[in-house]
C-alpha cells in the first residue's frame, strides 16, 4: 500500500513549542486525519531527562544551567538524560507503526540503519553497539535515539550531532553512558544542514516504505 | 475479570519492563485509556487497558521485568459483584461512596433511614435514581466532586447513558452556589426528600446540608478551537464573498438521456474498473465543452487584467467528515467521461483519507459542487477564488414535464445552477453558458464514454 508521509523542516525552535507540536501532531495521526509526519528541528540549548532516567547523569545544578543559558526538560520518552543545541539535527517522526511494523524494537533499530546509510553518503561509518541503542563511530556517539509510543504512535525520536558543540555535554552523562561523543563536523564533514536532511529523507522513505509528501497547506484547500 | 496481560511488543522482544502504572488498585479505568507504560531499549510505550471496569488487582510493580503475556493486573467490570467488594477493600476506601455498592443496598437499608432522620420517609420513589446512578465516573468527575463535597447521586447525568460528565457535575455546582445565595431559609420542600434517602451509609450530615435542587441546568454553551482547516475555510469563504460580486442563475436541465447511457454501462464499468459510472462526469465533460465556446467563465481577475486559462482544471468540491476539499483534475478537457470518472473517485477518495498532494488541490480554474447527492434542489454556492465561477448541481429527480405536442412525460430532471462573478461576467453569458452545458447533456445519445 501506498504510504504517505509530510516532511517538515521547522527550523530553530524552542523545545517546549516543538514537544507541544509532537502531541498535536500525534493526536492528529492517531486519529487518522494527516499522514505520517517527519519533523526537523533544532533546539536552543536544552537538556532533556527521559522518565526513566536518573538526575545523577546531570552533573550541573539547575543555577548552572540557568547561567549557561540551558532549558531543562523532563518528558516522556525512553532514555536516559541529553543534550540538544544548536548545530544538531533533531528528527521526530511521528509515525503510525501499524501501517509498517509493530515493533518497537524493530523501529529503532530501523531508525539507527537509516541514520547509517545517511552517514555513509558522507563518507562515515556508522555503526551499532550491542545494548547501547544509537549510532556510533569508532566507539564515540553521533547520534542519540530516545522514543515514545502511545497507540503506536511514535514520538520523539533521534539528535544527529551535526555542528554540535560537544563541549554543552559537559554538563551531563549522556544517556547514562561514560563513553565520548563526536558530530559530523569533528569528523570533518562540512555538509550543510539541508543536505544532511535531505539524506535522511531519502533514506527514511527507503527504510519506512514511504512516499514524501510537502504538508498541504490548508488555506490552499478550501473552497 | 480480565486478565491484563505484558503485549507483545515486537518478533524479538520477550520480556519488558514496567515503569509506571497510570492508574492505582481500585481506580476506574475505560477501555483504551493508557494503564501502564513499559520500557524496552530506548522506547516507552504506553500500553491501553484491554477493557473498562475497576483495576482491582496489580500484580507486577512499577520497574520490574517481566515476560510478554504474563498477567500484570486484573480488571473487574462495572457491576460485577465482585468489583465493589475488591475496591471496599483496597487502599482507597475513604473515597465517597461510589455508584458500585450502591444498588445491593437500598433493600435491606430502606427499613433503617427513616428512625434514623426524621424525614418525612417515602422510600419508594429512589429506585429509578438508584438502579443506575451514573454509570462510570470520571476521575475528574469524582476529584470535583469530592473537593466541593457534591453526593454524586444527585446529579443528573446528561452524558452516554446517563454518565455524570465533568460539565454536569459544574452546573450542579453552579446551581448549588445559586440557590445558596438565593433568600430560601429554612423551607424544604417536599422534593428533595427521596435524595435525602439516597446517599446511604454515611452521608447523612452531607444530605441535611444539600440545598433544594432545581433541576440541575444542564451547560448552556460548549466552547470549542476550531480546526486549522475550519479556520482556513472561514477565511476563504468571507474573503470570497468579499471579493467577487456573486450571481447565480438556474437552469432545468434535463438528464434522462444521460441516465438512460449511464443505465447501460454501469454494471460493465463496475465490472471492468471497479467503480461506479455517476452523473458528475458527464456534467464534468459537459462543462468543459461549455468553456471552450465561453472561455470567460474558466478566467481569473489580475487588477485590471483578465486572465484566460488555456488549461481547464476542475475542481471538484469534496465534503469531508469536518470540512471540504476542492482537488483538482487537471486537463480535465483531454478526458472522456470514464477518465473524468476514475480522477474523482481517485481524488475523493484520497481527499477522504488526507492523502492528496499539495498540488491536487492547487491551480483549479473552474470548480463544481455536486450538493445534489446529498439531496438539495439547487443552491448558491461561494466561488472558489480566484476563480470566476462555480457549478452547483441539483438533485436529479424524476420529474413530470411538458414535452413536445403539449404531452407529460416523466424526466429525470436537475436544477443546476451557475454562480458567476459579475465583475467579469454577464447575465446573458452566463446563460449562455448554461444553454450550451444543457445543450450537451440534454442531446447525449452517444454510447461512447
Amino acid at each position: 500500500m501506498l504510504k504517505f508521509c509530510e516532511i517538515r523542516d521547522l527550523g530553530r525552535m524552542e523545545y517546549g513549542a516543538a514537544w507541544e507540536l509532537q502531541r498535536q501532531l500525534v493526536r492528529d495521526r492517531k486519529e487518522a486525519r494527516i499522514p505520517d509526519q517527519l519533523l526537523f528541528v533544532e533546539h536552543p540549548h536544552v537538556l532533556t531527562l527521559g522518565r526513566n532516567g536518573r538526575r545523577k547523569n546531570l552533573l550541573a545544578s539547575e543555577e548552572t544551567l540557568k547561567a549557561a543559558g540551558i532549558s531543562f526538560y523532563e518528558i516522556d520518552r525512553g532514555g536516559d538524560i541529553t543534550y540538544h543545541g544548536p548545530g544538531q539535527i533533531v528528527g521526530y517522526p511521528i509515525f503510525d507503526l501499524r501501517a509498517w511494523r509493530r515493533d518497537v524494537a524493530g523501529y529503532v533499530r530501523a531508525i539507527e540503519q537509516a541514520i547509517i546509510d545517511a552517514l555513509a553518503e558522507f563518507g562515515i561509518v556508522g555503526e551499532r553497539s550491542q545494548g547501547a541503542t544509537g549510532v556510533w563511530v569508532n566507539g564515540a556517539k553521533v547520534c542519540a535515539i530516545g522514543v515514545h509510543i502511545s497507540r503506536w504512535v511514535t514520538s520523539h525520536g533521534f539528535a544527529l550531532n551535526h555542528t554540535t558543540d560537544l563541549n554543552y555535554f559537559k554538563y551531563i552523562i549522556p544517556c547514562g553512558l561514560t563513553r565520548p561523543v563526536t558530530s559530523m563536523a569533528g569528523l570533518g564533514v562540512t555538509a550543510p544542514r539541508a543536505d544532511v536532511i535531505a539524506a535522511l529523507v531519502r533514506h527514511f522513505s527507503r527504510i519506512f516504505e514511504f512516499e514524501v509528501v510537502e504538508p498541504v497547506l490548508q488555506s490552499e484547500q478550501a473552497i | 475479570m480480565t486478565d491484563v496481560m505484558m503485549p507483545q511488543m515486537g518478533e524479538s522482544i520477550t520480556e519488558a519492563t514496567l515503569t509506571r502504572w497510570f492508574k492505582k488498585p481500585g481506580e476506574r479505568v475505560e477501555r483504551d485509556e493508557p494503564l501502564f507504560e513499559i520500557s524496552t531499549d530506548k522506547v516507552d510505550t504506553e500500553i491501553p487497558s484491554p477493557a473498562a471496569g475497576v483495576l482491582s488487582e496489580v500484580l507486577v510493580e512499577e520497574n520490574s521485568t517481566v515476560a510478554v503475556n504474563s498477567v500484570v493486573a486484573r480488571i473487574a467490570e462495572e457491576g460485577a459483584k465482585a468489583a465493589p467488594a475488591g475496591k471496599a477493600a483496597g487502599p482507597v476506601a475513604p473515597e465517597p461512596p461510589a455508584p458500585g455498592p450502591k444498588p445491593p443496598a437500598p433493600a435491606p437499608q430502606a427499613p433503617v433511614p427513616p428512625p434514623a432522620t426524621p424525614v418525612p420517609p417515602p422510600p419508594a420513589p429512589e429506585p429509578t435514581e438508584a438502579e443506575e446512578p451514573q454509570g462510570p465516573i470520571s476521575p475528574l468527575v469524582r476529584r470535583i466532586a469530592r473537593e466541593n463535597k457534591i453526593d454524586l447521586a444527585q446529579v443528573k447525568g446528561t452524558g452516554t447513558g446517563g454518565r455524570i460528565t465533568k460539565s454536569d457535575v459544574e452546573a450542579y455546582l453552579a446551581a448549588r452556589k445559586a440557590a445558596a445565595a438565593a433568600p430560601t431559609p429554612a423551607a424544604p420542600p417536599p422534593a428533595p426528600a427521596p435524595p435525602a434517602a439516597a446517599p446511604g451509609p454515611a452521608a447523612a450530615p452531607q444530605g441535611a446540608e444539600l440545598p433544594p435542587l432545581p433541576m440541575p441546568a444542564a451547560a448552556k454553551i460548549r466552547v470549542e478551537p476550531m480546526s486549522n482547516m475550519r479556520q482556513k475555510i472561514a477565511e476563504h469563504m468571507v474573503m470570497s464573498k468579499r471579493t467577487s460580486a456573486h450571481v447565480t442563475t438556474i437552469h432545468k436541465i434535463d438528464m434522462t438521456n444521460v441516465a438512460k447511457v449511464r443505465a447501460r454501462h454501469k454494471e460493465l464499468i463496475k465490472e471492468r474498473y471497479g467503480f461506479s459510472l455517476t452523473y458528475l462526469p458527464f456534467i464534468a465533460r459537459a462543462v468543459c465543452e461549455a468553456i471552450r465556446d465561453y472561455p470567460l467563465c474558466n478566467a481569473s481577475i489580475d487588477g485590471t487584467n483578465i486572465i484566460y486559462h488555456n488549461e481547464i482544471n476542475l475542481g471538484i468540491a469534496v465534503a469531508l467528515d469536518n470540512g471540504l476539499i476542492v482537488p483538482v483534475i487537471r486537463n480535465a478537457d483531454e478526458r472522456n467521461v470514464l477518465g473524468l470518472q476514475h480522477a474523482i473517485v481517485d481524488l475523493s477518495t484520497r481527499a477522504r483519507s488526507r492523502q492528496l498532494k499539495p498540488d491536487e488541490v492547487q491551480g483549479g480554474t473552474f470548480s463544481i459542487t455536486n450538493f445534489g447527492s446529498f439531496g438539495s434542489l439547487f443552491g448558491t454556492p461561494i466561488i472558489n477564488q480566484p476563480q470566476v465561477a462555480i457549478l452547483g448541481v441539483g438533485a436529479i429527480e424524476k420529474t413530470p414535464v411538458v414535452v413536445e405536442n403539449d404531452a407529460i412525460a416523466i424526466r429525470s430532471i436537475s436544477l443546476t445552477g451557475l454562480t458567476f462573478d459579475h465583475r467579469l461576467i454577464d447575465g446573458a453569458y452566463a446563460d449562455r453558458f448554461m444553454q450550451k452545458l444543457k445543450a450537451v447533456l440534454e442531446s447525449w445519445s452517444e454510447d461512447i464514454l
